[in-house]
């Protein structure tokens, strides 16, 4: 089954920065490396549901606004001391295109 | 193929390297661990706990042998290293293991000095080392009946406190007539001797052991001057000295200890070495913390980052026993010029006494009441200048515990579920629970793995007091200069200063040259870089939206449920009907669902979806409104009160002056937070005098006032100086405030600043140099050019309209 969903042009989402596509299933945060790497996250934090999408990123993670979690963007998981896991979506870029995976 | 790393010594110091090589590179290294002993890394500090039957030796492994399982590491317990083969680059075991090596790290530690006296080698006399000299006087213990401890230092009385506990009858031995006189005077050391002779410790002074007298086991023990007592045990506590017996062999460079340079390099550039068998610019160590500074180095030329440098360390003591408290740091016994203050109170056998060299404390020794230890210990590292609370300092860090924790200031006496960190609702038992199970030494450490002081930080103090009881002298107090973030070795001061001298005008070009670790640093550095390149470069640097905290991305407070507040400025706290009745038609338009009076006199309102912002601003910035900065590291506001056109008591124009005041400020950049205030007259209805800058009017002009603080740690102002006009104090502050931009670390408020710096340093800065603050207060005003520009007015014309628009998908 082909799930995948074009959601925007790359340069619509600043380096190491981030921007929300609202779904039914909720808020879904698309962030985008230095290397224009690009990953999808439940946009809630593992810790008491902060949104990431307004964290600082670096590297591939982004540390979320609330009470400084971080959270890899690969696998959703906390980093550091810290335990807990946010679900992730697969995503690609295609000719400049972000699509995500929503099942 | 992975390069060989063979660790000789499984103690602290050389398993303490490993997990920081591990935290920095995981992969770099095959690993193999040699040790005598037959058990995995412990905490040896904590044997005495052990003896004294508080802990069980399961307590105190800090890595199991799962861990180095986990970790990929062979370890050879009880197999000890008989010899280096530098030619072949190799170690051959006891047991005839031969290992290669392309890196070697010597962890061999120290060994209990045993005097050279007749008798030494009989049964039941030993050092107090290792598990298996806590097992013997345990087993001595069930046995027999009188015990001497021979050194009168802080093992020894650890060691005769543990005897003492299982029921031996004990006698401390000590050549000279004060005891630990290392770490005490002899006011503390006699308080001390008073306090163990109550429980029951016998004591011989100034005794010179001549021998140890039995037949196959020590039975007596006699001394220079003929007289002789009874003894079943006998253990020596006079002193370590460093092991350097293998690496000698091998012909590495020894003295006292084993030579190593800054980077913890033996004279052998494969051949690294840290812990008590090495001997750094002259200096051996038998305290843990150093140790662990050591570790940290050696660990990161381990993983070729070639940046860290150790500079040998300040210690400090705390004794082991129970029911004693007692703290020693640095020089407590005073020179000549140096001052002295005391503090005694014989009937509540407490005795405090600092060593000042100007105005800075020296050394500290403390008995009975050592509550505020780490403190002083901290003013002493870092140096801090005392003189403007020198009168109360022997009363102790009374601001400790303030907001958040009551009074409830005597950790030790606290119970396991006193909330410690008010933020994060931290209890004291997770504390010392996580410690104790995690093997934690440090306050990042204790920080990452329980929250505890990671958010407001005012219950540092008392987190660090909680570690300091927890695991004794390991505690490894923060380094005096601690770098900006883990993205590198550099401190605030020393990053301000590059990107100035430099003329570093970009993060990149700042992070290149300062060689940062991480390729687009963390969400702690891109803050502060960001920040100190705008209020270096005013007009020159770019400011960096990815770099900034949320709050001030977004130019709102984001609240916890992922909406915005907005608060508008009222200059000086003035408001007029037409400016309340748009504030009211934009509530009524975004359904704003709770409006707020703040306490700097204006108004907040709640609830605000992120992306009706910029229409919102839109309607305000109509009405005349700009951006109250209140989510930023910013100028907050100028509170003011009523003044001389209203008010009877009124001596100046509070609220004309003020109003001047936030015209003059607003839209600044700041390393933290930062609020004003002018009060009419000395009745001070505004508050001035916990502000940032407060003025407070008189009748003959304004006094001003700097460094308060009514937040976390409630801090009064200090008086800078008085002036006569309102153009001086438009100058004044203006000064100040550049001052405190251009110095003060990102995060910093201006109440730690001052005290950091030094009230009077500002003053010879701002009040005594009339050239350095105009150009201050022109440094002030050309950066207001670029930073009064309304962000509100920018985003509601549609400036940075991605961070405010989710992204639409069709269905």
């Amino acid at each position: 089954m082909n799930n995948w969903i074009q959601v925007t042009d790359l340069k619509e989402i600043p380096k190491l920065g981030s921007r929300i596509v609202k779904t039914a299933e909720g808020d879904i945060a698309i962030f985008r490396t230095a290397h224009d790497e690009v990953f999808a996250l439940r946009d809630a934090c593992p810790h008491k549901q902060g949104p990431l999408s307004q964290g600082i990123v670096h590297g591939t993670s982004v540390t979320c606004p609330m009470h400084n979690w971080k959270i890899d963007l690969a696998s959703g998981e906390a980093l550091g001391a810290d335990e807990g896991c946010t679900n992730t979506y697969q995503t690609k870029i295609e000719e400049g295109q972000v699509y995500i995976q929503i099942k | 193929m992975k390069e060989s790393l063979v660790l000789v010594g499984n103690g602290m110091a050389g398993l303490r390297t490993l997990e920081e090589l591990l935290k920095l590179d995981a992969d770099r290294y095959d690993i193999t661990v040699f040790g005598s002993e037959p058990y995995p890394n412990y905490n040896r500090i904590m044997l005495s706990p052990v003896l004294a039957s508080e802990k069980t030796i399961d307590d105190i492994i800090l890595n199991s042998n799962e861990w180095y399982a986990e970790n990929n590491i062979t370890l050879h317990s009880g197999d000890a290293v008989k010899e280096i083969d530098r030619v072949n680059r190799q170690v051959i075991s006891e047991s005839g293991k031969q290992v290669q090596y392309d890196r070697l790290l010597l962890a061999t530690g120290s060994d209990p000095f045993i005097i050279p006296i007749p008798g030494a080698d009989k049964d039941g006399v030993l050092g107090f080392r290792d598990i298996a000299d806590v097992d013997t006087m345990l087993d001595a213990a069930k046995n027999y009946k009188n015990a001497v401890v021979i050194g009168g230092g802080l093992l020894g009385l650890e060691a005769a406190n543990g005897l003492m506990k299982n029921g031996m009858n004990v006698t401390v031995v000590h050549l000279l007539d004060t005891l630990m006189e290392r770490q005490l005077d002899k006011p503390a050391a006699d308080l001390l001797q008073a306090s163990l002779r109550q429980r029951g410790m016998n004591f011989l002074m100034q005794a010179q052991t001549a021998e140890i007298l039995g037949d196959e086991r020590v039975n007596a023990v006699r001394f220079s001057d003929g007289n002789e007592i009874e003894a079943d045990l006998v253990v020596m506590a006079v002193g370590i000295r460093p092991n350097i017996e293998l690496a000698q062999k091998a012909g590495i460079y020894c003295d006292r200890g084993i030579v190593v340079n800054d980077t913890m390099q033996t004279y052998d550039p494969k051949i690294y070495s840290v812990g008590e068998c090495v001997q750094h610019r002259n200096v051996c160590y038998g305290l843990v913390a150093p140790l662990f500074e050591q570790a940290r180095v050696a660990a990161n030329h381990l993983a070729l980052l070639g940046i860290g440098k150790y500079e040998g360390s300040v210690t400090s003591t705390k004794l082991k026993v129970t029911g004693i408290d007692l703290f020693s740091a640095g020089e407590f016994n005073e020179e000549e010029g140096d001052e002295v203050l005391l503090m005694q109170d014989p009937s509540q056998n407490v005795y405090k006494k600092l060593v000042i060299r100007d105005n800075r404390i020296k050394g500290a020794v403390m008995f009975g009441d050592t509550m505020d230890g780490t403190w002083y210990f901290q003013l002493l590292r870092e140096g801090t200048d005392i003189s403007s609370f020198r009168s109360t300092i022997l009363m102790g860090q009374h601001d400790l515990g303030d907001a958040g924790h009551g009074d409830e200031t005597r950790v030790a006496a606290l119970s396991d579920d006193a909330e410690i960190c008010g933020c994060n609702g931290v209890c004291k038992g997770d504390i010392v629970n996580a410690i104790q199970t995690k093997g934690l030494f440090t306050l990042d450490d204790v920080r990452a793995h329980t929250k505890a002081s990671s958010s407001c930080g005012s219950c540092t103090g008392l987190v660090e007091s909680i570690l300091a009881s927890t695991v004794g002298e390991g505690y490894s107090a923060a380094p005096s200069k601690q770098p900006v973030c883990g993205c590198t070795e550099h401190s605030h001061d020393e990053v301000i200063q590059a990107i100035h001298e430099h003329e570093l005008k970009s993060m990149q070009a700042a992070r290149d040259f300062l060689e940062w670790k991480t390729p687009d640093g963390c969400a702690t550095c891109r803050p502060a870089l960001n920040y100190y390149l705008l209020a270096r470069w005013p007009g020159e640097y770019t400011d960096d939206a990815q770099s900034r905290f949320i709050n001030e991305r977004a130019h709102g407070n984001i609240q916890k449920d992922g909406t915005y507040s907005v608060v508008p400025r009222m200059f000086g706290g003035l408001v007029t009907p037409n400016e309340l009745r748009a504030i009211a038609d934009v509530c009524d338009k975004f359904d704003v669902p709770e409006m707020k009076v703040t306490g700097g006199q204006r108004i907040d309102m709640f609830g605000i979806q992120k992306e009706d912002l910029p229409a919102m601003w839109k309607d305000l910035s109509d009405a005349g409104f700009v951006s109250g900065h209140a989510y930023g590291k910013a100028l907050r506001t100028c509170k003011t009160c009523a003044g001389k056109n209203w008010c009877r008591f009124g001596t100046q124009d509070s609220t004309g002056l003020g109003v001047k005041l936030e015209d003059l400020t607003w839209g600044s950049w700041m390393p933290h937070k930062y609020k004003l205030a002018v009060s009419g007259c000395p009745r001070n209805c505004a508050e001035a005098t916990i502000k940032d800058f407060g003025v407070v009017c008189v009748d003959s002009g304004y006094e001003l006032h700097v460094g308060g603080n009514g937040g976390i740690k409630v801090r009064v102002t200090d008086f800078l100086c008085k002036v006569e006009t309102e153009e001086q104090v438009l100058e004044y502050c203006g000064a100040f405030t550049q001052m405190y931009r251009e110095q003060a670390h990102y995060l910093e408020r201006t109440a730690p600043w001052v005290e950091r710096v030094s009230l009077g340093y500002i003053k010879m800065h701002i009040v005594d140099d009339e050239a350095n603050r105009k150009e201050l207060y022109e440094r002030f005003k050309y950066g207001q050019k670029f930073s009064q520009i309304d962000p509100w007015k920018e985003r509601a014309e549609g400036q940075e309209a991605n961070e405010f628009t989710p992204l639409q998908i069709a269905g």
